[in-house]
């Protein structure tokens, strides 16, 4: 049985890999921001985890609207990133974990989670982002990734309790894997905010904090959520929540807050960070 | 709910739904290729001639030539795909949160403070 350990929550827009870029981690407006991660990557860097299993959705950089996956899993050895239109500095290859991917798809499959299962698969900034704040200077080579896509881009969208059952799902999977890897979850993008029409930026503190709190001690809570509910309370693009949901649904012990941080605005977003200790259910 | 029987409509918000998603999959597509240096170089040389290759409409086109996103969403424009457009113009996200609004840059940039701060 691998072993999942705990997780992580994170935002993952591109201005923060243009801050870390620029080495304005340390100006005013960063600063509450990139304080929320020292205990996340000294934790990280303490229980050094074999696996992260990474939720994230892409913003039109491997998939475009003429086949767009409502799930999708990376099952490679390794995944690019690549230009997504706005001279972010592309970053190192990401080291995949094949043989567990492919366990989980299988697993989901029969489970009744008809992923599209991707052997070649670019990753934007949602899913590298997350990797350059956690290790700096892009020193995640060691770690083995495994890529979960949800589709945050074109409704129909799949619910926050269908992602809390895909959590489930890919716990199960996890603790059905027969090998003594350690592996650690993120839930990525987020919080409230919307960049799009007469509406931009919204961002909603208080709903915010709130879904940070449930994440934590009952996130069946946050199924009575629609998408659009999500959306009307958040903003257009707070259906990211929906990442940080699924990941909680992978964490079927007991799971214990470590560090929390929240700031907004970062960009035009709400940043929550959450860090989050897991033991295995019996 | 689902989204057949939930049909609501959010204040100053377009979803990106099947409705939007066909009317602007060629001004989407465009779009989609500016993730590529080639793309951008294209469309920089003949903006016009560019719109035409994906088969933009005239409103599409005229609200690309104008840098209206307002209307660009309205004609079915991803977010996603025109933050590629955006990038082109060297535009980052609270030029379009001013642009949209209505307000200066640095009137919304105070907004959104004010916003982070839960006021
Ligand atoms: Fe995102």
């Amino acid at each position: 049985m691998a072993n999942i350990i705990g997780a992580v929550t994170t935002s993952h827009i591109p201005a923060i890999a243009n801050a870390m870029a620029n080495k304005l981690e340390e100006t005013p407006y960063w600063k509450p921001f990139f304080d929320g991660y020292p205990p996340v990557r000294e934790w990280l860097n303490e229980k050094k985890p074999d696996v992260i299993v990474l939720f994230y959705n892409d913003h039109g950089l491997e998939f475009f609207i003429d086949k767009k996956p409502t799930f999708s899993i990376g099952v490679a050895d390794e995944y690019h990133n690549a230009d997504e239109g706005w001279g972010i500095a592309t970053i190192p290859p990401v080291t995949g974990e094949s043989e567990l991917s492919w366990h989980i798809a299988n697993s989901l499959v029969h489970d009744g989670f008809d992923m599209t299962i991707c052997q070649e698969m670019k990753v934007d900034h949602g899913l590298t982002v997350p990797l350059s704040l956690m290790w700096p200077g892009n020193d995640y080579g060691h770690v083995k990734v495994i890529p979960v896509c949800i589709n945050c881009e074109q409704h129909p969208m799949p619910q926050p309790r269908r992602c809390l059952e895909l959590g489930k799902a890919i716990g199960r999977a996890i603790e059905s894997f027969d090998s003594d890897m350690k592996v650690a979850v993120f839930g990525t993008g987020g919080l409230s905010h919307q960049l799009d029409g007469e509406r931009a930026g919204i961002i909603n503190r208080e709903f915010d904090l709130e879904c940070m709190d449930n994440l934590v001690s009952d996130p069946e809570a946050l199924t009575k959520f629609s998408n659009l509910d999500l959306i009307e309370i958040g903003g257009a693009q707070a259906v990211e929540l929906n990442m940080w949901i699924a990941m909680r649904g992978v964490l079927r012990g007991k799971v214990t807050e470590l560090h929390r941080n929240y700031h907004a605005p970062i960009s035009n977003t709400g940043s929550g960070v959450l860090l989050l200790d897991h033991e295995m259910p019996d | 709910m689902s989204y057949i029987d939930d049909q609501r409509e959010v204040e100053g918000t377009v979803l990106f739904d099947h409705r939007m998603a066909k009317k602007g999959y060629g001004l989407n597509k465009m779009c989609f290729s500016f993730n590529g240096q080639v793309g951008r170089d294209e469309f920089s040389q003949d903006e016009a001639a560019y719109c035409d290759k994906f088969g933009l409409s005239e409103v599409q086109k005229k609200a690309i030539l104008d840098k209206d996103i307002l209307t660009l969403l309205k004609e079915g424009g991803s977010i996603y795909y025109l933050a590629k457009f955006a990038g082109l113009l060297k535009l980052n996200m609270q030029d379009i949160g001013a642009l949209q609004t209505g307000m200066s840059v640095d009137e919304f940039k105070a907004m959104l403070v004010k916003n982070g701060q839960g006021k």
